[in-house]
């Protein structure tokens, strides 16, 4: 008996063994993967059990944390949420993070090991430091002109400032209050629903995610084009542009708003956007001379980031000619986003050096201790200092005395471009009015800010829509805030 | 395997009684409870809980009872058995208080603390009023009685959560299949040993190598055996029926000496689970819910009770994330009970949930140690069952919430929530200091003589 005693105690020996065998897979082996588990609410317990860190501008806080008592403690809350969604984007505890709270969630929610001075050690003691936090290149007195500018029509605004590449203001409108649906109660769940339903898309971040046709805006990169290549060398020469002008290969007639294009000089045609001439030296540039411009400018950049993503702005490679006259003068298939447009002015005004666009200027700790900076980066020489020079000089006349009037500021000098963009099936719909423009007090070594302005708005009369009438009010605002500061 | 056999040893190699060791080692379990219990307060509140000393007070009056009836009732008792339990049942008060914090509007912890004083007064009270474990043999009959009694019982009353094994009168609640369990292990224990050489010797041969025992012989067992099984399974109790299937294989293998009848037990075992699992609803689920935990949550569904608690043990890692800062609150309705090993898996980590695995079969060795050592056929059963009911049901419970096999309602033993598991388990603790000093006096020295009852006992 005693054998088999002890037969059945290695039998609870072995079951007791399994037990820990078992358990070590479970605590050791799987360990990872269960806290990876999307059914596993305890990152989320962890992750909202201490403030956020938070987004800045101006070294003022834009967002900020609220001490629920829940069992998912903080939840965010933001300062003149609409105005800077565009930027901060949302940090839901329901629908997850977006833009910079999205892309900064490791600073802001403090397991980014930047924030630890002895990660391994804070690591095997569990600590995790507060949340740190995301300093902007955003001013905010350039983003509230925008804000204000737009004044709810659909539209969207980007400021750069051109020696350095940081986004002084990122608008798009109508916007949104991420506040609204921060929590995960029936009130965010119903503010949610309504946003993502609403015919104005609110949440789409107009300055980065939507491409438009650029329109006239473009006929700058096609002018930069045109004298990088050699087709046109003298600005002030007459370009053997026939009127009316049909589109090479077609027999379909290129019309023109502008009067006196027949034959008109660059300088002419940027002043008074004629679509004839700006098209004809398209095709004369030739696709390849046409589509390397373009991407001088970022444009067909599907890896473009500052450092939320930014929609590929588009210039088809493979066109016929009468595509590629269409093209030059922002139709076709040629789109781009409103950061990308305001590239464009950037580029013109800081020489033909285009810097990488940025919109976080360092991350900190919570004490304030700078974690990781970012500075200046260069992107792409859009083109030859002289053909910058050039441009610049005929931006500055369209303003002057061009088409661009209404973006003139005392005390500075403004290069600008209007455009309006047909589109929609046939041409029928409403057209895009844009602006793109830069800017120089007087006293400054060099241009202050760039900006690109687009307003869609579906409601205004179709006779008012023009880039000078609408967008370009807008512009000046922002240029002006951008120059004072 | 034919006849008993007693290895007595010479009385020299008998280990001395120990009772300090007992002691000190009572002190160092109340101190462990005490530790985590100020633990709990300071990662909770930030400060040492003011009725930390209380607590400490209240467990160690406790221990330091059980303590003295042993000194003086069970002289020879192993020193490890009382610590064990104390140290088991004082983290279980932690973790169950620890778990009231998340659940203010159900509080347990002082419910069970009351629970745990009438185990340990019952405990007490076996070691004193029981001289000689021989005295139970006599009572086989009313055991068997009584448990089925017992069994039977929740029958009569509305079921909770899906199982039929509850008695709820008022505002208590008991769980008769807990008691049923010791008194069936002393039936089966009584009842093999008078019938051994029977069961042994005596059979047809069937089935070519299995010897089937004498009708009369195992009749008896058999019957109970199934009848119990039957009531259990009508009362959706799985994880009982299981633990009453395992004792009596290990039983009866250890009584006759044939591997004949752990095989029939096993594929009897394996027919029974294969038919109950997927004709049972109940049941069904929970085998399902094993296969694939995570199915409600791919599905959409939320997470089952099997998935949060395998998120508890994955979070708790190697180290644990520490007493009180876990969050296997969000288990749900059985956390303080069937699932109270996951906040200790949470909490403590993989390594206090090896120190906690390490008592139990500590516990298990030492009634084994003390059935080995046993000269009577009954002692040697008895200690066998309560082992092994202890070892199965930390296997059934452990086992289930870990994802190794699916998941039956069970407690673990002294750590759990539930006044009849506690109260039980204290009484199983009781038997084998009983048995363990039996088995460690000098030989030639009688039993107490207070505890020498009219009727000389017979041995076999």
């Amino acid at each position: 008996m005693i054998r088999c005693t002890r037969h059945a105690a290695w039998f609870c020996a072995l079951l007791l063994t399994a037990l820990l065998v078992n358990a070590a897979r479970v605590q050791v082996v799987e360990s990872p993967g269960l806290d990876r588990n999307p059914g596993n609410r305890r990152a989320d317990i962890a992750r909202y059990n201490v403030p956020r860190g938070d987004i800045l501008v101006d070294a003022g806080p834009v967002t900020g944390s609220r001490d629920t008592g829940g069992r998912l403690r903080y939840e965010r809350t933001y300062r003149d949420g609409p105005l800077y969604a565009p930027v901060t984007g949302y940090a839901s505890q329901t629908y997850g993070t977006s833009l910079l709270e999205n892309l900064e969630d490791g600073i802001l929610a403090g397991t980014d090991p930047l924030l630890s001075p002895l990660p391994l050690w804070d690591g095997l003691n569990r600590i995790r430091p507060p949340g740190g936090h995301v300093v902007t290149t955003i001013r905010a007195a350039v983003q509230e002109a925008a804000y204000r500018g737009l004044d709810g029509r659909r539209g969207a605004v980007a400021a750069i400032e051109p020696s350095s590449g940081r986004i002084l203001a990122l608008v798009s409108s109508p916007s949104y209050d991420p506040g609204r649906f921060a929590g995960t109660d029936g009130a965010s769940a119903d503010a949610w629903t309504r946003l993502n339903g609403a015919p104005a898309q609110p949440m789409l971040n107009r300055a980065i995610r939507q491409t438009y046709p650029p329109g006239s805006a473009f006929k700058i990169v096609t002018a930069a084009a045109a004298l990088d290549s050699g087709a046109v060398d003298d600005v002030d020469a007459p370009t053997r542009t026939p009127h009316p002008y049909v589109l090479p290969g077609t027999t379909t007639v290129l019309p023109d708003t502008a009067e006196g294009c027949e034959n008109a000089s660059l300088a002419y045609a940027l002043q008074w956007s004629c679509n004839t001439v700006m098209a004809g030296l398209g095709a004369r540039v030739g696709l390849r001379g046409m589509v390397e411009a373009a991407a001088g400018f970022g444009f067909n950049d599907p890896r473009l980031r500052i450092p939320a993503a930014v929609s590929r702005s588009n210039f088809d490679t493979d066109m016929s000619v009468d595509q590629l006259a269409l093209s030059s003068i922002g139709q076709f298939n040629t789109t781009a986003t409103p950061l990308q447009m305001a590239m464009v002015a950037s580029a013109v005004a800081g020489g033909g050096v285009l810097r990488h666009p940025y919109l976080v200027e360092k991350v900190t700790r919570a004490g304030g201790a700078t974690a990781e900076h970012h500075g200046p980066r260069a992107y792409r020489q859009a083109m030859n200092p002289a053909t910058a020079m050039r441009l610049r000089e005929m931006m500055v006349q369209a303003v002057e005395e061009g088409t661009g009037r209404k973006a003139a500021i005392g005390g500075a000098t403004v290069g600008g471009k209007t455009g309006t963009a047909q589109h929609g099936v046939g041409n029928k719909g409403t057209p895009y009015a844009w602006f793109i423009s830069w800017a120089q007090a007087d006293d400054a070594p060099q241009p202050g800010v760039a900006v690109a302005v687009v307003v869609e708005d579906a409601s205004a009369d179709r006779a008012e829509i023009s880039g000078g009438g609408s967008a370009a009010p807008i512009a000046r605002a922002v240029m002006r805030a951008a120059l004072r500061g | 395997m034919t006849a008993p056999t007693a290895e007595a040893s010479p009385p020299e190699q008998r280990p001395a009684r120990r009772r300090g060791v007992e002691l000190s080692l009572l002190v160092c379990a109340v101190l462990v409870s005490v530790f985590g219990y100020v633990c709990v307060g300071l990662a909770r509140q930030g400060a040492v809980p003011p009725d930390a000393a209380r607590y400490g007070a209240g467990l160690g009056a406790l221990a330091l009872v059980a303590h003295l009836a042993v000194r003086f009732r069970a002289p020879w008792a192993d020193p490890l058995l009382l610590p064990i339990a104390v140290l088991l049942n004082g983290l279980g008060l932690v973790l169950i208080h620890r778990l009231d914090l998340e659940t203010p509007g159900d509080v347990a912890a002082p419910t069970q603390l009351v629970w745990s004083a009438l185990g340990v007064a019952l405990c007490v009270a076996t070691v004193i009023a029981l001289g000689d474990h021989r005295v139970l043999r006599r009572h086989a009959r009313a055991c068997v009685v009584a448990a089925l009694l017992l069994l039977c019982a929740p029958v009569l009353f509305p079921p909770v959560n899906g199982a039929r094994i509850w008695i709820r009168i008022g505002e208590l609640s008991l769980q008769p299949g807990e008691f049923a369990k010791v008194l069936l292990a002393v039936f089966f224990a009584a009842h093999l040993a008078a019938h051994r050489e029977a069961l042994t010797a005596a059979g047809r041969r069937a089935l070519g190598a299995v010897r089937l025992p004498a009708g009369r012989a195992a009749g008896p067992v058999v019957g109970v055996w199934l009848l119990s099984m039957l009531v259990l399974v009508l009362e959706r109790d799985l994880g009982t029926s299981l633990l009453f299937f395992g004792l009596f294989v290990v039983l009866l293998y250890v009584a006759t000496g044939r591997v004949g009848w752990i095989a029939l037990g096993l594929l009897l075992a394996a027919a029974g689970a294969y038919a109950v699992g997927t004709l049972e609803p109940h049941v069904h689920g929970r085998v399902e819910d094993w296969l694939d935990p995570y199915a409600g949550i791919e599905a959409g569904q939320g997470t089952g009770q099997l998935a949060q608690s395998l998120f508890a043990f994955g979070t708790g890692g190697v180290l644990g994330t520490g007493l009180g800062l876990g969050h296997s609150v969000l288990i749900g309705f059985a956390a303080k009970s069937d699932f109270i090993l996951a906040t200790a898996g949470e909490e403590l980590g993989l390594a206090g949930l090896t120190a906690l695995l390490l008592l139990y079969a500590l516990l298990v060795g030492r009634g084994f140690q003390a059935a080995t050592r046993l000269d009577d056929a009954f002692g040697t059963l008895l200690a066998v069952g309560l082992s092994s009911i202890v070892a199965l049901q930390v296997f059934v419970i452990a086992g289930g919430v870990t994802g190794l096999i699916p998941l039956t309602g069970m407690a673990m033993p002294f750590l759990a929530q539930g006044g009849s598991s506690v109260v039980t388990n204290w009484v199983i603790v009781a038997l084998l200091i009983r048995l363990s000093h039996a088995a460690r006096a000098p030989r030639p020295a009688p039993a107490e003589p207070a505890a020498a009852p009219a009727r000389p006992v017979v041995l076999r």
